[in-house]
Formats: C-alpha cells, structure tokens, sequence
C-alpha cells in the first residue's frame, strides 16, 4: 500500500480538471479539450496503482481514507475500496478518456461546457463507488445528476429536454426515499458508516421498509421493469458520450447499491422478497428482448438490450438464496454473485462500445434509423470488424466477456430452479436475434443508400478508442481471473454475512 | 437603567434618527450616501452586537427583553442580509428613479423590528416588534408610487396582515387572561403545571397559530404571498423573502417553543395540517407560474412546510433544525431574488421565466450561479438547501413521523421540477434577451459569493450545523 491518497486523488484530481476547463471557456477550447484529456488520461494512470496494489486475499475496505467531515452527524470522509467497488471504479477511469475522445471532434456547442460535465462525472461517480460513509456516498449519488442533467440537456437530440427532465425526476424520485432510510439507519446506528449499517439488527418490518426504499432508488437507476422507461429516452435524445457513461457506469450504480446496500442490510427483506427480484429480472429479460426485437432505432435497441443485460445482473444477485435452500452450499450462490458483477463489468464495456459504434454512424449520416442504413460493410470494413465483435459480445459469444457473466448466472441459477434458468437463458436466443439481425440490417447487404456509398471509415482517433474496448472485451472474456481474483473474498464475506439472519 | 442588553437595538434605533436627518438634507442625486450611511449603520449595528455578545441569556427591562446567543446569531444573518439586500438592490433603484431615502430608512426599521422580535421575552415585546416590522413592510411595499399594481398588493398586504396581527394579539390576550402573565417562561411554567388542556387554552392556542402561519405564509393563510411577492418592487421583494424570514422564525420560537413549548402535544397537529398543506399547495401551484417572483413565492410556503417541520417534531435537534433551514433559505432566497434584478435594468423587470431562456450563451457564469440556486432550493447535493432537508427530515423522523417525511421527500421531487425547468430554460433554450447584464462589479461579485457560499457551506456543512446546535 501507498501512503498516497490514491482515491482523493482519483476523486478530486477530475474535478479540478472540469472546474479548469470551465475556466478556460469557450474561446479557449482546444486547450480545454487537452486538458480534459490529460486529466481523464492521468486519472486513469493513477488509479492502476489501486488495482496493483490491491490485496486480494483480504474481503475489507482497501485504501481507506478516514477525516471527520460533519461531526455533528458522525459523518467522515471516509473512502475505501473492495471488492465490488474496485473494478467499478477502473471501469469509470477506464471509460471516461475514451468518452472524451469520442467527442474531440464531434462536439461544436459550447465544447467547454461538455468535457467538463464530464470530467465533473466521473470524480463524483468514483466518489459513489468509493465512499464508505452513507452521507458522502448520498451526496456523490445526488450530486451525479446535475453534471448528467446538462449533458443530455444541451447536447442531446430532438427530444433531449423531454428526456432529461424525465431521467432526472424519475432518479431523484428513487434516491429521496433512499434517503429516509438512510436517515433512519443514522438514527438508529448513531452514526453513517456503512458498515455500522450491515451491523445493525433490524426487525422485519423495518428491514422490509428499507429493502423497498433501497428498491426504488436503484431499480430506477439500474434500471428494471417497470420504472426503466426513462432510459430508452434517455438514451436515445443523449449525446454519444452521455450514452456510454449511462449505459456503462451509471447503470451499474444500481448494481452496485443492491450489494452494497440492500443486501447486507436487509438481508431477511431481501431473502423474503427476492421472488420479486427473480420475478422483476426475468421479465427484464424476456419482454424486454422481445420489446428490443421490434426497435426501428439503433440507439434504443441498444438501450432495451441494456436493461435485459442488467436484468441478468440483479437475478445473480438474488438469485442466491434459491441456491442455498436448494443445495445447502455456497459454492452456486457465490457464482452467482460473481456472475452478477461480471456482468456488470462487462456490460459495461461492450454497451459502452456498441453505444460508440452507434455514434459513429451517427456522426456521418446523422440518424440512428436502422432503414438508413444497411452494407456498411461495403463502406466501412474496419467499423464493420469491430461492430460485428461487439455484437457477438453482447450476445453472449465464448471468448468474449459477455459470455463469462451470462454463463456463471445461467449455470448457478440452475441449482435453483430449473425454470429461472431456462427463462433465464433465452436471453441467448433472444439477445443473438436482435443484436444479429440489426447487424445483418445495418453491417452486411448491398450498399442501402447513396449515404451509406458515401461513407468513411473510422479514422485513426476512433478506432484508437474501439480497438481499446476491443482488446477489453476479448480479455476478459478469454481469461477473466484477473477480475474475479478481485471479488471473490469480498463476494464470499458478503454472502456469509447476508445468509445469517438478522432476526 | 443598564442598557447593555439592548445595545444594538439603541445603536440602530439612534442610527437611524441621524440617517432621516442627513437623509432630509440630501438632493435627490446625493442619495448614494444614504446608501453608504446605511451600510455603516449596519456594520456598526454588528460591531456592537459582536461587542456585547452575551455568554448566556440575559434578562433585561423587568423580564420583557432578553439578549440570548441564539437571538444575537439570528440579528447577525439580518444584519448580513440587509446589507445584502441594500447592496443588490442600489443600481436597480437608480435605474428604475426609485433612489429614495425611504427605502433605506424603512428597511432599516423594519431590520429594527426584527431586533426587537428576536429579543422578545413577553409577548407585548414580541408584537411590538412584529408590529413595526410589519408597518415598515406595508410602506415599503407600496413605495413604487406610480405602481398600481404595487399600491394594490400593498392594500391586500395591509389589509390582511392587520386582520393577523389582530387574530395573533387576541390569542395573547386570551393567553394573559388565562395565565396572568405575558412573560414567555412564565407562561411556560403555567403550562407545565399538571391538568389538562382546556378549551379556552386551546382556543388562545389556535389565534396565536393563525397568527404565526400568516406571518409565515403558511397554506391556508397564504393568499396574500404571491401576490405582494409579485405587485412588490423587485428590492422589496427581495427583503420580504430573505429578510423577514428570519422574523418569522424567531416569532415561532419564541411563542411556540418558549412560551407554549409545554403545549406541544396540542399545537403539533396544527401544525402537521399547516405543513402538510403547504407542502402540497406550495410546489404544485409553482408548477405553473410562468413568473419568476410568483413562482419564488410558491416555493416559499413550500420551504415553509419543511421549516415547520423542524417545529412539529419539538425536539431541540427539530429547532435547530428549523432555524438552520431558516438561514439557509435565507442565503438563498436573498441569491435568487438577486438574479431577478440583476437581470433587470430601467423599464424591464426580468421577472418572467422567458426572461431566463438562454443565459448560458449569454452569461456562463451567471447561468451557473442561478443553477446553483436552484439546485441548493431543490435540496440536491452538495449544495447547502440538501442539507437543511437533511436536518429537518432527521428531526422528524426521530420522533418517529416517518410518514411525514415521506410526504415531505415527496413533495420535494414535485418541487425539483420547477427548479429545474428554471436551469433548463437557461441551458437548453434560445435566448429571447440577449441585452447585456447591467449592474455594477460589486454587486455581481457579492451575487457571486453568495451562490458561492451555497456550495461552500453544502461541501463543509459542519459549522453551520454547529453553530445552530451550539447557540440554541
């Protein structure tokens, strides 16, 4: 371990990054761009050391940070990662320089104004997987929303207003009854920590109340059934960039606040209640491919298919105890968890590249039709290359990291009940008919149009940043133990910690 | 006679009388020393309240006064606060030929009147105080005399607020009739004595309330609030919205925890109706004010609920609470009003929501200090109005009315969305203005600061919070 502190660092260096290209202005945005640049470039230097230096026989907080904040409440500035936190964090610095390459030249509107949201983004969002303090982590979940506001605002599409006003309402609806819970925790525990939290015994009342305060805010942001029709809009209306971070970081908070939070704090709610869970993940993932099939929009096909990925997701995680009572081992529930993640992580970067493969088609023809197109292949054989892989990740194909997740999910849920896994699994049908036939319809075929005729293939700054998820996806997916070396201690203490009863 | 109590009281009080002398022999174009005048009256006013910062209470003037460190903390936030407003408001006046020496002087007495309500520790004292407040606020919102629409709003105000003042003094004189005393702690005794609540008690109890909530402008005794908000000159709003908070607050503490503090148990549920109501009424009927100062107004009785949140949960956390939401709204009632004239200049008011639309192309940095506002007032983190939320939500849920603070987080996200419609017609719309901003450097610098502090005080809420604690 380093005695720097790695994470303020990672936190605050993108933050006075944005506060300095902002400063810059418009005049001066070439400047601004570069130093956008560099910041999100070094953020993400500097937070390889957490991965290098992370002890992965140890399931605690690493790289704790610890200052009384507001002493009043009991509330430190406390930052640490594990586990969970960890790979979401490298994921956020890893994405972020390749966001902001995506809109080097694309980006005409008030260029300051967009790298810096985005520099602003990603500080608060490591400061959400980073703190260890429930106030600190409300105050970087809340405060996420206004940066994200103004990106789909300013630089979205036809409808961004629409979408943004939407996305923010229906988030900021989920997190204010996160925060009564969390409320209720202080004054129960007496102070913020989140491990005082998974401490605290609660009835089941209680625990039942706070499970579905937690429900609402991270069922909307992961999002699932039926509170996830902000994110097609979203999606949709955002700009390239704006899409990527929601898909491949945003999303995951979700994810992340069902382990972090719901699970071991209410982990009697969460065993009485996880029927709901299975039940909610499954339609995600049946109805919503079917909903994907029918898009005529490439961006919202994606998103649909984004909200089917993650439903595979929250089934990993509650899936776990149907295991247990079935087989009386831990070893299918911890796959499961690890399933989760991995999903997560993996989501992260292949919804992240198609995203980026949408923008850009988006960038030459400007429209996200899918009947606008059709043999780009013709046109554009690298982009072609790389779209057709990240297609096949997304389906789910061996060799790639989206078949590591979906394959631990599938095969632990079958030591559960036989029918989740099977509803469980037709996202591999499912998933392969849509992602396969938007492919045939957009990549392969004659040349469509004169548009399509007219197309040029991706330049050197855009296939810099596809090769870069590229080279992503094919890693984990050939050789993911780098990852799961990561979790599994911290996803085996929690599992202990949410099979033992706090009644 | 020892004066030391009232010190800063009598400072302002002789400030003023030698302001309205100077003030007599000024030409009309010489009126910038009343301004200067006035913000030394209130430096020194502080200076003294700092000087005899009293350690304890201290009872003065055979029990009708008192100078306590929460009160002198309250008088410091109005002190700050007038020389804010006078600040914000001086370029305005010049250019909208509304320069006069009255604006000043009745804002100062009214500043005056607060000092005296904040000290209050027998009801006479309190209603005197209230009393001069609300007479300095009639005059001044009638001071644009070519306005209609101000003499109007000024009538209604006058009108109404004279029917609470009424309502409030008879519950006083109910209360005297019943206990024999005025003084707030013995009123409290009288109440602690066992035996139940009678219903002359609980009449007396239900006056002085309707009295307390229309000063607050509380739902159902709101009407008057919008419309004064609106037909009032854009510094005297200003002063109502910020200023006058602070008198409300003290008002409410003074009556409701200090003298009837012991009757808790009965004016509790009052006050859930009053809360809930404004909550309600407030952020829905924003909703659809296309003008600005309207919509403030709304927002207002919607902070309202959440102040009288603090009150309903009774504890001391719930007051502290209640006056750490107070300085917060404050803080950034006084910022927003501050955008509306800094967007103003002679003969436009920037009043309505249009007049927002595209100030990021116009003026980045003004854009982002009224997002700042507006998300400090929805209570997003990290700006400070988050965690004024934070503390009152905590009050009550610690008193176990979980369901009071779902209603209340409620009614928040209902209220975000006119917050946010203000940033998105900034950010995401064409500019139907594209004049360039008028006023001086030195009120864009203390705007700045102000919005500013916002962000400040939500990053390291702690001494703030402490202070509140601390004082009460």
């Amino acid at each position: 371990m380093t005695s720097w502190p790695l994470l303020s660092i990672v936190i605050w260096l993108p933050i006075a990054g944005a506060v300095a290209v902002l400063a810059l202005g418009s005049e001066r945005a070439a400047l601004g761009k570069q130093v956008a640049l560099a910041v999100s470039v070094l953020t993400f230097v500097l937070s390889v050391p957490l991965y290098t230096g992370f002890d992965t026989t140890i399931a605690g907080l690493q790289f704790i940070e610890r200052v009384p904040w507001i002493e009043r409440f009991q509330a430190y500035y406390y930052l640490g990662v594990d586990g969970i936190s960890l790979p979401l964090v490298l994921l956020t610095t890893f994405l972020t320089p390749i966001v902001v390459i995506a809109g080097w030249q694309v980006i005409k509107l008030r260029p300051a104004q967009y790298f810096a949201s985005f520099l602003l983004l990603e500080g608060l969002m490591i400061g959400v997987f980073a703190a260890a303090d429930a106030l600190l982590f409300y105050i970087f979940w809340e405060a996420m929303l206004v940066p994200m506001f103004i990106i789909i605002g300013i630089w979205g599409g036809p409808r961004r207003v629409y979408a943004t006003v939407k996305f923010f309402l229906y988030t900021f609806l989920g997190s204010v009854f996160m925060l009564v819970a969390l409320i209720y925790m202080y004054l129960e525990a007496g102070t913020y920590e989140i491990a005082a939290f998974h401490m605290l015994p609660l009835g089941m009342t209680a625990q039942t109340l706070i499970f579905i305060a937690f429900l609402l805010a991270f069922a909307v942001k992961v999002p699932m059934v039926p509170v996830h029709t902000w994110l097609p809009d979203a999606h949709v209306e955002a700009p390239t960039g704006g899409s990527v971070i929601l898909a491949a970081i945003l999303l995951k908070m979700g994810g992340y606040g069902f382990v972090r939070f719901s699970l071991p704090i209410a982990p009697d709610a969460s065993q009485s209640l996880a029927w709901l869970m299975i039940g909610l993940s499954l339609v995600a993932v049946v109805y919503i491919s079917l909903v994907a099939l029918v898009q005529r929009d490439m961006k919202k096909l994606i998103a649909y298919s984004s909200i089917a990925h993650m439903g595979f997701v929250t089934l990993g995680f509650f899936v776990i105890f149907g295991i247990v009572a079935r087989s009386q081992a831990t070893d299918g529930a911890l796959l499961a968890l690890q399933g989760g993640m991995v999903q997560m992580i993996s989501h992260g970067l292949v919804s992240g590249a198609l995203f980026l493969c949408v923008g850009v088609l988006y960038d030459r023809l400007h429209s996200r039709e899918i009947a606008a197109y059709g043999g780009v292949v013709n046109t554009m054989p690298k982009f072609a290359a790389f779209a057709v892989l990240f297609a096949f990740a997304n389906v789910g194909l061996p060799g790639t990291s989206g078949f590591v997740g979906e394959f631990f999910v599938i095969l632990a849920s079958f030591q559960a009940d036989f029918w989740i896994a099977f509803l469980a699994a037709t996202i591999l049908v499912l998933g392969a008919a849509y992602t396969l036939w938007l492919v045939k319809r957009v990549i392969f075929g004659d040349v469509a149009n004169d548009g399509v005729a007219s197309l040029q293939d991706i330049g050197g700054r855009e296939f810099f940043m596809l090769a870069v998820l590229a080279v992503g996806v094919l890693l984990l997916g050939v050789w993911p133990a780098p990852l799961t070396d990561v979790m599994s201690p911290t996803l085996g203490a929690l599992l202990d910690h949410v099979l033992q009863s706090k009644l | 006679m020892d004066l030391t109590a009232a010190a800063p009281e009598v400072f302002l009080a002789l400030a003023i009388c030698g302001l309205l002398l100077v003030d007599v022999f000024l030409r009309d174009d010489q009126r910038r020393v009343t301004y200067y005048l006035s913000i030394v009256a209130l430096i020194g006013a502080a200076a003294t309240s700092a000087y005899y910062m009293p350690e304890t209470s201290i009872v003065a003037f055979d029990g009708s006064f008192v100078a306590d460190p929460a009160g002198t903390v309250l008088k410091m936030v109005a002190y700050l606060t007038v020389a804010v407003v006078f600040l914000y408001s001086r370029d305005y006046l010049e250019a909208s030929g509304l320069m006069k020496g009255e604006f000043f002087l009745l804002s100062l007495f009214g500043l005056l009147g607060i000092m005296v309500l904040v000290s209050a520790h027998n009801l006479l004292t309190l209603y005197l105080g209230l009393e001069l407040l609300a007479l300095s606020q009639y005059a001044l919102v009638a001071f644009n005399r070519e306005s209609r629409i101000s003499a109007e709003s000024a009538m209604k105000y006058f009108v109404l607020g004279a029917i609470a003042s009424g309502t409030l003094l008879y519950g006083i004189s109910l209360l005297y009739g019943l206990t024999g005393t005025l003084e707030l702690p013995a009123l409290a005794a009288q109440f602690t004595a066992p035996g139940g609540v009678g219903v002359a008690t609980l009449l007396a109890l239900a006056f002085v309330l309707v009295g307390v909530a229309f000063k607050f402008g509380a739902v159902p005794f709101h009407m008057w609030l919008p419309d004064v908000y609106h037909g009032a000159p854009t510094p005297v709003t200003l002063y109502l919205g910020s200023v006058s908070k602070v008198a409300a607050f003290a008002l409410a503490w003074r009556i409701l925890v200090e003298a009837l503090g012991p009757l808790h148990d009965s004016w509790r549920d009052m006050l859930i109706v009053l809360c809930v109501l404004s909550l309600a009424i407030g952020n829905v009927v924003a909703i659809v004010q296309p003008n600005l100062k309207r919509m403030l107004a709304y927002s207002t009785i919607s902070h309202v609920g959440f102040i009288f949140m603090g009150f309903i949960a009774g504890t001391e956390e719930g007051v502290e609470a209640a006056m750490y939401y107070t300085v917060v709204y404050v803080l950034m009632a006084a910022a927003a009003f501050g955008m509306i004239i800094l967007l103003s200049r002679k003969g436009f008011e920037a009043e309505n929501l249009d007049d927002f639309k595209g100030l990021n192309a116009r003026s980045p940095w003004f854009a982002l200090v009224m997002l700042m506002i507006m998300f400090s007032m929805a209570g997003v983190p990290p700006f400070v109005g988050f965690y004024a939320k934070l503390v009152v939500l905590g009050a009550v849920l610690d008193v176990g009315l979980t369901w009071l603070a779902a209603v209340g987080v409620l009614f928040a996200v209902v209220g975000a969305f006119y917050y946010i419609r203000v940033v998105w017609y900034m950010y995401f719309a064409e500019a139907t203005d594209t004049a360039p901003l008028f006023p001086g450097g030195d009120m864009k610098l203390v705007l700045s600061a102000n919005a500013l502090a916002l962000l400040v005080l939500g990053v390291f809420p702690g001494g703030l919070l402490d202070l509140c604690a601390r004082v009460l």
